[in-house]
C-alpha cells in the first residue's frame, strides 16, 4: 500500500521543517521537493538533504500541472513518498489537485504542517487573525484586467473593516520576484485607471520581508513612506489594514515603526 | 505599357521604351515579361496647356500577386484596366475589376495587343470590331455584376465617351475615339499602314501615352471629387466628425491622415512605406502616430516616386502617394494620423481575395546561414501580403505559402537572388480542417485542476463566413456595429449576436454565452489567445480549423489570479475547443481553384479531359472568336505538374489561368489518406486522437 506525504518545510531555510517532518522523511523511499510556488531564500538543497539523510529531487510546475503529477504518484503506488512544499504544504491550494488524485487511486496521505506566511504575517505585524479578509495576489501581468482582481479585492475588504494579506507574485523559472515597491506601483497605477480612491499615497500600508529568517523587515506607514522604504532581498509581502483596533495601532507603531497619527484610525 | 508613360515624363529615352520595363526593376519581372511586383510613380501631364498631377501604380497581373493589387487599389481613384485583345477577358480581369469596384475606383480599359490581331491572325476589320466589342460587352458585364447600384451605370465604359482606348503596349501607340477622330485615323488606316509594314509612324501620330493619360485624366476623378464618395466606403469612422470632413474635402489644412498601401524593406533605407494621403500635408520632422502599432514617430524622410527611385521633397499635400522613411512598425492598410488625432477609427483593415493555398519548406544549404535566410523570408513577406512566412516548431522547418507553384518559385528566386543557397521541398497543399454538425459540451480542467470550462463548437453559417470575408464584420467595427449586423442580416439570437469574444483569420468566432462570472474580463484576454492557438492546428492533422462557431457556455475560476493566469486558461480553453471539434463530425476542407482556359477549338476535348480526369469540373465552355473559352474548378492539389499536362495535351496552344475560389469538403475516403499522410510527415501519431484526449472527466 502507498503512501504520499506532504510535509511543509516553514519559512526561510531548511531549518523551518518540524521535526515530525523530518522523522517521516527520513521513512521514506522518494522525496520530492518543489520550489516555484514560494523562495526560500536561505535554503540550500544540499544542506537540506544532509539534515534529512535523502537525496531530493525537484518537481517543477510542469511537472504537477501538465504531467498531473504522475511522477510522484506512480512511486507512491508501490511506496512510501514525500513531497516537501515551501510553507505550509496546502495553503497556497495548488497541491489539493494531487492529494485528491493520490486518494482517488487508493494512495493514503497524510500532511505534515509547517510555519506559513499566513501565520507569520499576523504575528509579525500584530494584526489579528480575526480580522483579515479575502487574501490576493498582486501578479505580474502583461493583462491590463489582471490587477482588477487585487484592488477589488482590497476595496471589498475595506468597506467591512477587514485587512487584506497581498502576497506579491513569484516567477520561479525566471528569477522573479515581485517587490513591496513593485506590487505598490501597480496598485497605484491601477488607482490611476479605477479612480475609486483605495490606494492613494496616504493609504496605510504594512510591508514584510523575509519572514520567518533571522532579519525580516516589518515596516507599516503610509505608501509615500513604505515605497521608498529598504525593505532588502525577498520574498516580500503586504498588508493593507482596515479598521484598526487599538492593540493592532500599538504594535504597528512598536513593531514596524508606524506614525503616531495611526491612532486616529483606531474605532 | 508604363514604359511609354515614362518616356512622357522624361525618364526614359523614347527609343527603349516598349523594351526597357522600366518599371519592372526587378530582373525577374523582366525575364518573364511580367511584373510582379507594384512600382509608384508620379508625373505630370499637359492637355491643352493645363497641367495634371498624375500618382500612379503599375500593378502585377498575373493571379499570384492579386494582394498587391488588393493594397495598391486602396491608394488610388481610378484604375487603367489593360486586357488582351487576344486572349479577352480573363478570370484575372475579374478579379482585378471586382476589386477595384469594391474599393470604389472607377475602372476604365486598355484593348492591348491590337497589333497582335492584325499580323498574327490576321483577322478582318469586321472581325476586330466584333471581338472588341465583345471584349467592352464583358467588361461592362463585370460592371453589372459588381458594381454598386449608385455607381455602376456611370461607370460603364464606352468608346464613344473616351473610356475606352485601343493600341499595342509593344509598339508603343493607342487611341480613344476622340483621338481618332481629331487625327482622322481609324482601324482600317492602321491595318494597312501594319501591311506595309510602317507601324513605327503610329507612335507618332498616336503615342500611347497621350492616350492613356489624357483618357486618364478626362474620365478618371480626382482626389476632391473621389474622396467624396470613397472615404465613406472605405473608412468606418464618424463621418461628420472633424476629420471625417477634412477627408471628404481632401482638405490640404486638415488633420494628416495616411494609409498605407506597401511596405518593404529597402537594404539602404530600412523600411519604405507608401501609402496615401487622404487629409492634411505631411513634411520631414513632422509628429505622427501610427494607429494600429500605438507608436509615435518623428517622420524622418518623404519622398515621391519617379520609377524606382525615391525622389526627396519637403512637404506633400493631401491626395498623394508619399513614400515615408524611419516608422519600423508600419504595415500595409497601417493608418497613420498627427500625434494629436491618436484616437481617429483607423482604415478599415484591406480585405485580400485570395489566400495562401501551397506552401514549400525552404532550407539554407549552409546551417550558417539560417538566420540570414529568416530575415529575408520576413522581408519578402512584409513585402508580398500573399505571402506567409512561418516556422514549424516541432520540426524546425521554414515554410513559406503562396498563392501557386509560380508565386512560390518566383519568391524563392527571389531568396537566391540575396546571394542564398537553399533547397527546397515539394510543394504541399494547405488544407483546413471544418465540422459538420454540433459538438458535445466539453467539461475541460486547466493544468492545475483549479479552474474548469464548457465549450461547444457548431459550424458557423455559409453566410456569416461571406461577411468576415467581406469585412462586413471585424475586429475594428466594433462589438455594438457586430452585434447589430449579426442580428439582423445573420438572424442570430440576441444573446449570441452581442457577446462575439472574438474573430479570428481563418473565419472562426468565439462566443462569450456565460453569466455572471466576476472574473471573465480578467481572463477573456487569455481565453482568446487559447482559441486563437486551437484554431491553428486543428486535432485531425494540424491545419488550421476554419468556419467554426465556439461557444464559451460557462467556467468556474480559482479565486486568485495567479492561480488562473496564461498557464491555466490558455491550454484549457485549447482542449475544450478540441474535444467538442472532435465530436462535431469533423471534416477536411481543401483548396479550389477556378479554372479558365482560352484554346483553339480542337483542342477543347483534350483540356475539357484534363480537368475533369484530375477531378475538376467544367462549369462552362464559350465561343469567342477563333477560341474556345473553358471555364471550371479544380483542386489546387491537383494542379501541381498541370502545366506539363496542358502543354503537351495542346502542343503548347492552351493559355491558362487559375486562381484560388473557394475551400470545399473531401469526400471521407479521400481526407482520411490525406489526414494520413500529412500525420505521418508531422511525425504524429497516426491515429486521429479520441475526444477523450482533450474532454475531462468531472
Amino acid at each position: 500500500m502507498g503512501k504520499l506525504v506532504f510535509v511543509g518545510l516553514g519559512l526561510h531555510d531548511e531549518m523551518g521543517v518540524s521535526l515530525r517532518g523530518i522523522e517521516e522523511i527520513r521513512g521514506m523511499d522518494a522525496v520530492f521537493a518543489e520550489f516555484y510556488t514560494s523562495l526560500m531564500i536561505g535554503l540550500s538543497i544540499e544542506k537540506l538533504e544532509k539534515l534529512i539523510g535523502k537525496r531530493v529531487s525537484i518537481v517543477t510546475r510542469k511537472d504537477l500541472e501538465e504531467g498531473g503529477g504522475s511522477l510522484i504518484l506512480q512511486k507512491a503506488i508501490e511506496g512510501k513518498v514525500a513531497l516537501l512544499v515551501p510553507g505550509d504544504p496546502l495553503i497556497a491550494t495548488t497541491h489539493i489537485a494531487l492529494r485528491i488524485s493520490a486518494e482517488k487511486q487508493g494512495i493514503k496521505t497524510r500532511v505534515i504542517h509547517g510555519a506559513s506566511i499566513d501565520s507569520a504575517v499576523i504575528g509579525l505585524t500584530g494584526l489579528q487573525n480575526y480580522k483579515y479578509g479575502r487574501s490576493v495576489t498582486i501578479p505580474f501581468s502583461e493583462n491590463k484586467f489582471a490587477l482588477d482582481t487585487p484592488y477589488s479585492v482590497i476595496m471589498e475588504n475595506r468597506k467591512m473593516n477587514l485587512h487584506t494579506l497581498c502576497f506579491l507574485d513569484i516567477k520561479a523559472e525566471e528569477k522573479r520576484y515581485m517587490t513591496i515597491k513593485e506590487g505598490i506601483q501597480l496598485l497605484l497605477a491601477t488607482e490611476k485607471k479605477m479612480e475609486r480612491g483605495v490606494i492613494t499615497l496616504n493609504t496605510l500600508v504594512v510591508g514584510i520581508a523575509r519572514a520567518g529568517s533571522r532579519d525580516p523587515t516589518v515596516k507599516a506607514g503610509y505608501i509615500k513612506e513604505v515605497i521608498t522604504h529598504n525593505f532588502g532581498v525577498p520574498p516580500h509581502s503586504l498588508v493593507f489594514p482596515g479598521k484598526l483596533h487599538f492593540m493592532e495601532a500599538e504594535a504597528l507603531i512598536t513593531f514596524a515603526g508606524a506614525p503616531e497619527q495611526i491612532k486616529e484610525m483606531i474605532k | 505599357m508604363t514604359d511609354s508613360l515614362l518616356a512622357e515624363a522624361g525618364l526614359l529615352s523614347p527609343k527603349i521604351a516598349g523594351q526597357a520595363r522600366a518599371l519592372d526593376y526587378l530582373e525577374e519581372e523582366q525575364k518573364r515579361g511580367i511584373t510582379i511586383k507594384t512600382a509608384n510613380i508620379s508625373l505630370l501631364h499637359e492637355i491643352k496647356g493645363k497641367s495634371y498631377v498624375l500618382n500612379i501604380i503599375d500593378t502585377p497581373g498575373h493571379v499570384d500577386f492579386t494582394g498587391k493589387v488588393t493594397r495598391a487599389l486602396r491608394a488610388i481613384d481610378g484604375a487603367v484596366v489593360v486586357v488582351d485583345a487576344v486572349e479577352e477577358v480573363m478570370v484575372q480581369t475579374e478579379t482585378v475589376t471586382r476589386q477595384a469596384l469594391d474599393e470604389r475606383v472607377k475602372p476604365v480599359l486598355f484593348i492591348n495587343k491590337i497589333d497582335r490581331l492584325i499580323r498574327e491572325l490576321k483577322i478582318s476589320p469586321k472581325e476586330i470590331q466584333e471581338k472588341l466589342s465583345r471584349i467592352i460587352r464583358d467588361f461592362n458585364t463585370l460592371i453589372d455584376i459588381y458594381g454598386e447600384p449608385e455607381f455602376k451605370d456611370d461607370w460603364k465604359v464606352n468608346p464613344s465617351e473616351g473610356t475606352v482606348a485601343f493600341g499595342s503596349a509593344l509598339h508603343r501607340w493607342g487611341f480613344t475615339s476622340g483621338i481618332a477622330q481629331e487625327k482622322g485615323i481609324g482601324f482600317k488606316k492602321i491595318i494597312e499602314i501594319y501591311k506595309q509594314e510602317r507601324w513605327q509612324e503610329i507612335q507618332k501620330t498616336l503615342p500611347l501615352h497621350s492616350a492613356i493619360l489624357n483618357m486618364a485624366v478626362e474620365n478618371l476623378p480626382n482626389p476632391v471629387v473621389a474622396q467624396k464618395y470613397r472615404i465613406p466606403k472605405i473608412w468606418k469612422g464618424d463621418i461628420n466628425s472633424k476629420i471625417g470632413q477634412a477627408m471628404l474635402d481632401c482638405n490640404d489644412d486638415g488633420p494628416i491622415v495616411l494609409c498605407f498601401n506597401k511596405v518593404q524593406m529597402d537594404s539602404h533605407a530600412g523600411l519604405v512605406a507608401t501609402g496615401r494621403l487622404f487629409s492634411g500635408s505631411i513634411g520631414e520632422g513632422d509628429e505622427v502616430y501610427l494607429v494600429g502599432a500605438k507608436k509615435a514617430y518623428r517622420v524622418q524622410q518623404i519622398s515621391m516616386y519617379m520609377g524606382a527611385f525615391r525622389d526627396v521633397v519637403d512637404r506633400i499635400v493631401a491626395g498623394n502617394i508619399a513614400a515615408l522613411l524611419g516608422l519600423d512598425l508600419a504595415r500595409a492598410g497601417e493608418t497613420l494620423v498627427d500625434v494629436t488625432t491618436k484616437e481617429m477609427i483607423p482604415f478599415e483593415r484591406i480585405k485580400y481575395v485570395s489566400e495562401p493555398v501551397v506552401t514549400i519548406a525552404i532550407e539554407p544549404k549552409h546551417p550558417k546561414d539560417l538566420p540570414r535566410l529568416v530575415d529575408i523570408m520576413h522581408r519578402i513577406a512584409v513585402d508580398d501580403p500573399n505571402l506567409v512566412s512561418t516556422i514549424n516548431k516541432e520540426t524546425g522547418e521554414y515554410l513559406l505559402s503562396g498563392m501557386g507553384e509560380l508565386h512560390l518559385e518566383i519568391a524563392c528566386k527571389v531568396i537566391k537572388d540575396f546571394k542564398l543557397d537553399i533547397t527546397t521541398s515539394r510543394p504541399i497543399v494547405v488544407y483546413r480542417e471544418s465540422v459538420a454538425g454540433q459538438g458535445v459540451i466539453a467539461m475541460t480542467k486547466s493544468p492545475n485542476k483549479h479552474s474548469r470550462f464548457w465549450i461547444q463548437v457548431e459550424p458557423l453559417e455559409e453566410k456569416v463566413v461571406e461577411m468576415i470575408e467581406k469585412g462586413e464584420i471585424d475586429d475594428i467595427v466594433g462589438r455594438k456595429q457586430m452585434g447589430t449586423v449579426l442580428y439582423r442580416d445573420a438572424k442570430w439570437s440576441t444573446k449570441e449576436a452581442r457577446n462575439v469574444m472574438a474573430l479570428e483569420e481563418h473565419r472562426n468566432i468565439l462566443i462569450n454565452l456565460t453569466t455572471g462570472i466576476q472574473a471573465l474580463r480578467e481572463v477573456r484576454a487569455t481565453i482568446i489567445s487559447g482559441f486563437r492557438w486551437a484554431c491553428q492546428n486543428g486535432p485531425l492533422c494540424e491545419e488550421p480549423l476554419r468556419g467554426l462557431k465556439i461557444k464559451l457556455m460557462d467556467a468556474k475560476l480559482h479565486e486568485d489570479p495567479v492561480h488562473r493566469g496564461p498557464a491555466q486558461v490558455m491550454p484549457a480553453t485549447r482542449k475544450g475547443i478540441l474535444g467538442s471539434y472532435l465530436t462535431a463530425g469533423p471534416i477536411l476542407l481543401e483548396p479550389i481553384y477556378k479554372i479558365g482556359v482560352s484554346v483553339s477549338p480542337q483542342w477543347v476535348g483534350e483540356v475539357t479531359s484534363i480537368i475533369t480526369r484530375n477531378r475538376g469540373r467544367i462549369t462552362s465552355s464559350a465561343q469567342r472568336g477563333s477560341l474556345t473559352m473553358i471555364n471550371g474548378y479544380i483542386p489546387v492539389s491537383e494542379t501541381f505538374g498541370l502545366a506539363a499536362d496542358m502543354r503537351s495535351a495542346t502542343s503548347g496552344h492552351a493559355f491558362w489561368q487559375c486562381t484560388f475560389d473557394h475551400w470545399e469538403k473531401m469526400s471521407k475516403n479521400l481526407a482520411l489518406s490525406v489526414i494520413k499522410e500529412i500525420r505521418e510527415k508531422r511525425g504524429l501519431n497516426p491515429e486521429i486522437p479520441s475526444p477523450n484526449r482533450f474532454i475531462d472527466e468531472a
